[in-house]
């Protein structure tokens, strides 16, 4: 057994320390938010936050979890940054399937904890890991101009 | 896909074929779902027609035909309904239609299924007639217990008034009375000046929950007491399972079952994906080639060298241009090459299932629900009707979910267990797995005058017929129209063209619909060629089209928009150049200005997008911008980097990392303008895609004198 802090709330699970994060998420816990996208860390659709940095949970070993935590795109609109980037999100009508946004809003979020005022390089930067297949790229930059503007 | 020539589904069809402008057959379908309702509905709720219900509480619920894949059609339909209706968008609720052909098929598809840019072409009046029917039943009840005329009510936000007695009833007061009433035929619709949704940029319904993880997509279905499970797919169409190893994958910690379907498939089935894919790594299958073995991208694209050669079927002939090239001042002749192509959209392939022996369910994303639930119906020997369908939303498809090879396989394998199950696809299996859009091998000639004209133009299309599979009875007299649509119907004026079809299918590839269809193939070579034609003539790329364009009006004001918003002309840094191209497809007019640098070292720089679109009657600009970004984003990055190959029978690549996805970095700055008129609404989700290719070659020229003839470019480009 083990225990997961996840946004907020503490889990026992009974899993291999070598299963990803992402299949513990919402195969076990049952929180769909988080997506499944490639499995080998080129897509970012399975991004969430372990002690505030992005990470992709497809390859995120549960074993390594020991007491940090984690937040998902069911919390993150809880913190200011989550919530201004949200808001952006819909602001700016950014999503078309959505299928890759969960990820998308768990960078940007990151990025914003980490640079207040991102420029454009910086959004390239912490962004380019997050494949967006519907072509959304445009929006999203303006969204977290937007949302860095707050 | 083209509009489609099919055969009624059903005798209680209507046909009327007619020729439509531009090409293509429209299949005008006179449906029986204005009529009321039939089958299992509410007691208490108004259902004047297939697409409306109103409750006594009054609220609204939209029984969708088109589902959402992420181009915003829930949206386009409720605000459609809602006008009509009166009713605000905030007041309706969004439902996938239930698989239900004769209530829900697309008038122009002729199936029930969302694709080919259709949707708003096929709901424009039939919505609106659905929701101006019911406002017109609800208001009669009211006029009738006030004892006033109906014309004197008005309704705002789904309340009737009656302002000369200052009462008022919502429309849940009257929903029971009203569901008694004959159904009128002859209701008027709003003229566009009283539209008050139509036409402006409401906000999505759908994003809030998209922003926050709620939204559910097929792959989140939940289903009480369901497991997990992944498949692995025979990796060479037609070979054999030659063994696995079922023991050890028995023995990985959560697996529950393994479960072979003949020689198509494997799936490991457990407590979660991951011991479902530790399970199926440990099952360790090998297969057999068989027939296919042998076969790679060039055996398959020496085969339709060879069929190129041969004649065609004729899809449009005016003039005759063969002698009129022979006889021309300047000729010009070219191959233009399209590769395979994968779908992948970010959502892989999946599908969860609750077969049992008299009844079966599935949650899944699909474009096409009555297919899927044949399909499931098929594999558990079930009637249809035992089969219930839960459309739920897709994580992009691009045509992918026009086909129903996944929920076919997967209801074998479902068939087998007692227990509800997901099957999710690995991305690696589902590229591998695809069915992809078809190789294209394209002969081009042209024959120019003295003046730089052109006097004939020859376009032979080879490839696989996508409709001899989907739509057999659309594929007549081996014409395939998709495969020519938008070279049989190019926007130009030009005295003597020849468009020829060769079908070939390429051994051990399975194809299928992918976003922009045959314009995205056809207007590629076409708007290249003609590039081509305009600097052998020694002609500015815009000048030379605007020349071809005097009949053509709408296809001349979005080439001149472009040409004005893009700078076409202006000086540009070295290394860098604009490209230009037009269309008209999907009943859409559409133009395309491209800049690029082309570094030395041959790398592509999307420097900026300006498109121009006159889509008509518009039902939400802010959507019609985002199609087009995204459009021309897919269409930019394939052109750039994707091609399937084949080794030995099977596909080479496998992920992200070798099927290259357009990142945030390289996505261009992109500006839409739109032409706003009151012409006929024309489709939008393709358009960017189909456009993106030819402007892109055209820059690429422009920029470094190389004519990439092949996509995709980044392979054939070289630097310094
Ligand atoms: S699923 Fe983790 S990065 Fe793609
Ligand atoms: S919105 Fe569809 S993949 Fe990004």
């Amino acid at each position: 057994m083990k225990t997961l802090n996840i946004n907020g709330q503490f889990h026992q699970v009974d899993v291999p320390d070598d299963m990803p994060l992402l299949w513990v998420i919402r195969d076990v816990l049952g929180m769909t938010g988080t997506k499944f996208g490639c499995g080998i860390a080129q897509c970012g659709a399975c991004t969430v936050h372990v002690d505030g940095e992005a990470v992709r949970s497809c390859l995120y070993p549960v074993g390594t979890l020991d007491g940090k935590r984690v937040v998902t795109i069911e919390a993150v609109g809880g913190t200011p940054n989550g919530a201004k980037i949200q808001k952006a999100w819909l602001d700016r009508e950014v999503v078309q399937c959505g299928y890759c946004q969960s990820g998308q809003i768990m960078s940007a979020t990151a990025l914003l904890d980490r640079i207040a005022k991102p420029t454009d390089a910086d959004i390239d930067d912490a962004m380019s890991g997050n494949i967006c297949r519907c072509g959304t790229y445009v929006r999203i930059r303006d969204a977290i101009h937007a949302a860095a503007e707050v | 896909m083209p509009i489609l020539n099919l055969e009624a589904p059903s005798r209680r069809f209507v046909l009327k074929a007619s020729a439509l402008a531009g090409g293509g057959l429209l299949l005008s379908m006179r449906l029986p779902s204005l009529a009321r309702a039939d089958g299992p509905t509410d007691s208490a709720a108004f259902m004047p027609n297939a697409f409306v219900k109103i409750d006594a509480a009054g609220t609204v619920t939209l029984i969708a035909p088109h589902t959402e894949v992420g181009q915003g059609i829930e949206t386009a339909q409720a605000m459609l309904i809602g006008d009509e209706l009166d009713v605000g968008l905030d007041q309706i609720q969004v439902q996938p239609a239930p698989p239900d052909i004769k209530k829900y098929a697309d008038p122009l598809l002729g199936d029930q299924a969302t694709g080919g840019s259709t949707s708003i072409r096929s709901d424009w009046t039939r919505l609106r007639q659905a929701g101006a029917t019911a406002r017109a039943m609800l208001v009669a009840v009211a006029a009738k217990r006030w004892a006033v005329d109906p014309q004197t009510c008005r309704v705002e936000r789904g309340v009737i008034h009656h302002d000369p007695s200052n009462r008022s009833l919502g429309y849940g007061d009257v929903a029971a009375d009203a569901a008694t009433l004959p159904v009128p035929t002859d209701v008027k619709l709003k003229e566009a000046a009283e539209f008050k949704l139509i036409g402006t940029s409401a906000k999505r319904l759908d994003t809030p929950f998209k922003v926050n993880g709620s939204a559910v997509f097929g792959i989140d279905a939940k289903v009480p007491g369901m497991k997990f499970g992944t498949l692995a797919l025979v990796p060479v169409v037609g070979g054999k399972l030659l063994g696995m190893n079922e023991a050890a994958a028995r023995k990985v910690s959560g697996v529950r079952d393994v479960v072979r379907v003949g020689d198509e498939a494997v799936a490991v089935i457990g407590d979660h994906m991951w011991a479902a894919k530790q399970g199926l790594e440990a099952l360790a299958p090998t297969w057999s080639a068989e027939r296919h073995g042998g076969v790679t991208l060039q055996t398959i694209v020496a085969e339709m060298d060879k069929a190129s050669r041969t004649q065609g079927v004729i899809a449009k002939k005016e003039g005759d241009a063969e002698a009129s090239i022979a006889k021309a001042a300047t000729k010009l002749s070219a191959i233009y090459e399209l590769p395979f192509l994968s779908h992948s959209p970010m959502e892989p392939l999946n599908c969860t299932l609750h077969i049992q022996a008299d009844k079966a369910e599935i949650w899944v994303g699909t474009q096409v629900p009555v297919r899927a639930q044949k399909a499931v119906a098929d594999a558990a020997g079930l009637s249809p009707d035992k089969v219930t369908v839960n459309n739920l939303y897709m994580g992009g498809a691009f045509g992918r979910r026009l086909d129903i090879d996944s929920v076919a396989i997967a209801a074998k394998i479902a068939a087998q267990l007692q227990y509800p199950v997901k099957l999710v696809w690995t991305r690696e299996e589902d590229l591998r797995h695809d069915y992809y859009r078809p190789y294209y091998y394209d002969r081009v000639s042209a024959g120019l005058d003295a003046e730089g004209r052109i006097v004939g133009w020859t376009h032979r299309v080879t490839g696989s017929s996508i409709m001899a599979r989907w739509a057999p009875s659309a594929f007549k007299n081996g014409l395939d129209s998709d495969a020519v649509e938008g070279a049989a119907d190019t926007p130009y004026e030009v005295p003597a063209t020849l468009v020829d079809y060769v079908r070939h299918e390429p051994a051990g590839v399975n194809t299928g619909w992918w976003r922009g269809v045959g314009p995205t193939h056809n207007v590629f070579v076409t708007e290249s060629f003609v590039d081509e034609i305009a600097s052998a003539a020694g002609k500015d790329a815009v000048a030379y089209r605007r020349s071809m364009l005097g009949k053509n009006p709408r296809a001349l004001a979005v080439l001149n928009l472009a040409a004005e918003k893009s700078g076409w002309g202006t000086a540009l840094p070295p290394r860098c150049g604009r490209g230009v191209s037009v269309q008209f497809a999907f009943g859409s007019y559409v133009s395309c200005v491209i800049e690029v640098e082309v570094s030395t070292a041959g790398e592509i720089l999307l420097r900026r997008a300006t498109v121009a679109i006159d889509c008509g009657l518009t039902v939400n600009p802010d959507t019609v911008v985002a199609q087009i970004e995204g459009g021309l984003i897919l269409g930019l990055s394939t052109a750039m980097y994707n091609q399937i190959t084949l080794s030995a029978g099977a596909i080479d690549q496998s992920n992200f990392h070798d099927y290259r996805a357009m990142r945030i970095n390289e996505a261009p700055k992109i500006a839409v303008h739109q032409i706003r008129n009151a012409e006929k609404p024309g489709g939008v989700g393709e358009t960017g895609t189909a456009a993106a290719a030819p402007a892109l070659g055209n820059a690429i020229f422009a920029a470094t004198g190389q004519r990439l003839r092949k996509l995709p470019f980044a392979p054939g480009l070289k630097g310094a």
